[in-house]
């Protein structure tokens, strides 16, 4: 066990965990941000989407050490109240079935858009195609994004 | 009978917000901007007036409608409570949506299973409303002294035009509380309804979208420790020694154990299929730590019955269809003399592997499980059979279990089967502690209840002008077999002959999104398709003279299907798709199937981009009687659309002595965006009928229309899923 001291959705946190935990389950075990989402432990799936500095990254293959020092964000820190541009469009297309995704999704969509105003389709699916979804939204989560990119 | 229910009230208090509200999907104004959805200012009331198991009616007119059935992602949550609003005339703006927990005295049937939570449900859920609002009519009549026949309701309000009076439900919720419930009330006409049939926002969407902790995954409670299971490598194999010594050294683990979830002279109901009954589960503070030490556990195995490979499933059903003797499940006229008369037979195969299901959430539950208690709360499809199984394993009265269903990151069949409940409540008792099982993806896709394995052949009798004079289909399954004898196209040809070969695995299946519908669909309408071509015939004229037979002479007594309807979404799909019309550049392919009560019919369109196919659009037409919601139906036909794609298309579980061979998405491929199809158009029938299912039956054709439109596209038929492992696709 070490200590580490964490910047997370704005604010300093200190963790006691093993040197090897992947920052989701800091996340979910330690601080109790359970909007994070574990779906393979591989970086295959895209439920555990944070943002690094920005940048979407798998948070269940990132161990603690990688996000010292650095802007972590979660989905609870997006907005504070839902009003992130990607979150009222995901909304207005009533995407979600399960949700379960939906978070990584939309860690993912958001990161896509804060580079990229205006993202043609295959833009898109590019930084789409790691995040599953098995309910199958996929066409409403493009609608969404773009969307979202009018109003971002 | 005592229910403990503090725990389910602290679940929906951390679910931030505590409310699920329900919007109105078009309610917002100007398009340019996004609308201000969110919630109105509910004034949660000091008191509720409980009407029934369903509804309260607090002071100031807000209502809370409880949802019964467990919510997997097809958004019964939304749905049911509106079919209880609309009969109670609520203003939806001021309902609050609550999951119920199990509880057999107030509530029928909850299951997620079958695509059947609205179609059981529809006349209990309206005789819920209508009776609180009679016993609201019946107060108000009293409070204001008028007949209650001159009473009118409205979004939450009662008038009585007369007088000019207005009163909020929440005046009068107090005394139609102590209201006798009426034995019989009056339903609305269909043709009344003002919030079924319209728009209406999933009432989680904006937690979900939030990431608000709405999952079993998410549950923490106070003084809860992590579990996870190893289970055996292979199926046919089973736990032999145990060497716990190092993961129990490890930081942060405090037990190692083995539990067996059926105890000698167990029982078994229809849920508990499993097959590893006996676990080793570790037990420790945080899920990492759990995880580390689950690989530092040493487990002996031993064999106890056969290792089977996907090779030698291949050739037990190949074998069984070619030499077996089956169990014959129909037959009209004489097919073999019609088969010895035709002027042209047609046969082929059609086979797929078994599948996961892979809900995005994997499986886990938490329990606390005390000397005569038993409190759990997690992702589970049944949770009464649930409380039956606990009952047994546990040795403890049903009246002492609670079972809290959390929202579910994905169901389709697989949460039918809680195994992993069960498993929670003894790991929580071995332990004397709280835990919350967790499996990590390699656990949940390689301990299923898998889409069994599938192999069937069509054989059709064509006549000189084309027509079809004999079918005969064998199905062979591992286990079960995928026919429905008495489906069509039974009815529509004379000669007819449905056979089935249900065969032995030791391999764990159940039910997946559309069980057996999801291959015989696939099967039978690329099959069709196939005849129609052979007959020169167009695919949906082919189709279409068959019900013309159907409605107008059918083959038999015992068709479980209308004709008329079937025919209906057919021509809706065709009229929609502009089927006929030459598209340059578009490759389209048709089907249309019947399950769960309700008739789909879809044209897909392939395009051919750098050399790769490329599902462009797909038109939906779709009977399923009165929509309750109708975005929320359509993407839950949206849905099934997409995932049956990927499934036909990407996915399989293969095995060799034993083992899965897939074990995480690095090799199961499941559908990703780019995949996906461009637009998705759905139509529905507007017949008044009373609702049927929506679930799963827009899974099942889909892989017919691909099938047919990659044939067209490529000019090789796909007869064996997943097809991107067929020779002859582009690319």
């Amino acid at each position: 066990m070490a200590q580490y001291n964490l910047k997370i959705n704005g604010v300093e946190r200190q963790v006691d965990v093993d040197a090897d935990t992947p920052i989701l389950w800091v996340l979910r075990d330690s601080l109790n941000l359970v909007g994070t989402k574990y779906g393979c432990g591989i970086a295959q799936c895209g439920a555990c989407t944070i943002h690094i500095n920005g940048k979407a990254v798998r948070s269940c293959s990132l161990p603690i050490g990688a996000a010292e020092g650095k802007e972590i964000t979660t989905i609870e820190g997006l907005s504070a109240d839902a009003s992130h541009p990607v979150q009222q469009a995901w909304i207005e297309h009533d995407v979600p079935q399960c949700g379960y995704c939906q978070a990584g999704q939309i860690m993912s969509a958001s990161a896509l858009l804060s580079e990229n105003k205006n993202p043609s389709d295959q833009q898109i699916s590019d930084a789409m195609n790691g995040n599953i979804c098995r309910c199958g939204t996929y066409t409403r989560i493009k609608a969404a994004i773009k969307t979202a990119a009018k109003h971002s | 009978m005592h229910k403990d229910r503090r725990s389910f009230l602290k679940v929906s208090a951390a679910a931030g917000g505590g409310m699920m509200i329900g919007f109105n999907f078009f309610a917002c104004k100007a398009e340019s901007k996004i609308p201000d959805f969110i919630a109105p200012d509910l004034q949660i009331p000091e008191k509720w007036n409980k009407l029934n198991g369903f509804l309260s009616i607090g002071e100031n007119g807000v209502v809370t409608i409880m949802s019964p059935n467990p919510e997997i992602g097809q958004n019964v949550k939304t749905a049911m409570p509106m079919i209880v609003a609309e009969e109670l005339d609520a203003d939806w703006d001021r309902v609050i949506v609550e999951q119920a927990g199990l509880d057999t005295e107030n509530y029928t049937r909850q299951i997620a299973g079958g695509s059947g939570s609205i179609r059981e449900s529809w006349k209990e859920l309206r005789e819920t409303g209508a009776k609180a609002r009679y016993m609201l009519l019946s107060a108000a009549s009293a409070k204001l002294g008028v007949p209650m026949e001159e009473l009118t309701t409205e979004k939450g309000k009662i008038y009585h035009k007369a007088t000019d009076t207005v009163i909020d439900y929440g005046e009068v919720a107090t005394a139609a509380a102590s209201v006798e419930v009426p034995e019989e009330v009056a339903l609305k006409d269909p043709k009344d309804f003002t919030l079924i049939g319209s728009n209406v926002r999933n009432v989680d969407g904006f937690n979900i979208v939030q990431g608000k902790p709405l999952f079993g995954l998410d549950v923490m409670e106070e003084g809860m420790k992590i579990a996870m299971i190893a289970h055996p490598p292979a199926f046919g194999m089973k736990i032999k020694t145990l060497d716990d010594s190092a993961a129990k050294a490890m930081s942060g683990i405090s037990d190692v154990i083995r539990i067996n979830v059926e105890p000698e002279g167990w029982n078994p109901q229809w849920s508990d299929v499993n097959a590893y009954p006996e676990v080793v589960a570790v037990v420790g503070e945080s899920t990492w730590q759990v995880m580390k030490a689950k690989k530092a556990l040493k487990i002996e195995w031993e064999k106890e019955s056969e290792l089977e490979s996907s090779l030698d499933h291949e050739a037990t059903m190949r074998e069984a269809l070619s030499t077996g003797k089956g169990e014959v499940a129909r037959t009209d006229g004489d097919p073999d003399a019609a088969f010895a008369k035709a002027h042209q037979v047609i046969e082929k195969s059609y086979s797929a592997p078994f599948l996961a299901h892979n809900t995005m959430e994997p499986m886990n539950f938490y329990a606390n499980v005390t000397a005569d208690r038993a409190e759990l709360k997690g992702p589970i499809q049944t949770p009464m059979f649930l409380e039956g199984t606990l009952a047994g394993v546990l040795g403890m009265p049903k009246e002492n279990i609670s079972i809290m269903m959390t929202r579910m990151g994905g169901g389709f069949g697989r949460r039918l089967y809680g195994h992993f409940g069960t498993e929670a409540a003894l790991i929580s008792k071995a332990v004397k502690a709280p835990v919350k099982l967790v499996y990590t993806r390699e656990d949940d896709m390689t301990q299923g209840t898998y889409r069994p394995a599938y192999m069937t052949t069509y054989k059709a009798g064509l006549d000189k002008e084309g027509n079809l004079t004999a079918l005969q289909i064998k199905g062979a399954g591992l286990p079960g077999s995928p026919l429905w004898a008495d489906r069509y196209p039974a009815g529509t040809v004379d000669n007819y002959q449905a056979t089935n070969f249900s065969l032995n695995t030791n391999i764990s299946t159940g039910a997946w999104r559309a069980p057996k519908s999801n291959f015989i669909a696939v099967a039978e309408q690329s099959f069709l398709d196939e005849v129609a071509e052979a007959a020169g015939k167009d695919p949906i004229d082919f189709r279409l003279e068959l019900f013309d037979r159907a409605k107008n002479n059918p083959v038999g007594e015992k068709n479980d299907y209308d004709a008329e309807r079937y025919a209906g979404v057919i021509e809706l799909v065709k009229e929609k798709s502009g089927w006929g019309s030459n598209k340059p550049g578009v490759h389209r392919g048709f089907s249309a199937y019947y399950c769960h009560s309700t008739y789909v019919a879809q044209v897909l369109d392939v395009v051919v981009k750098d050399g790769q196919p490329k599902v462009e659009k797909v038109y939906c037409a779709v009977d399923c009687g009165i929509v309750v919601n109708p975005e929320g139906a359509r993407n839950q036909l949206e849905g099934g659309i997409v995932d049956g794609i990927g499934h036909f298309m990407y996915s399989a579980l293969s095995f060799k002595d034993g083992v899965p061979q897939e074990s995480n998405f690095d090799k199961y491929r499941l559908i990703r965006h780019e995949e996906a199809p461009e637009a998705i158009e759905i139509f529905f029938v507007d017949n008044g009928i009373d609702p049927t299912g929506l679930g799963e039956p827009s899974l099942p054709p889909i892989g017919a229309a691909l099938a047919n439109a990659l044939y067209k596209a490529t000019g090789t038929r796909l007869y064996n899923q997943p097809f991107i492992k067929e020779e002859g696709l582009l690319g």
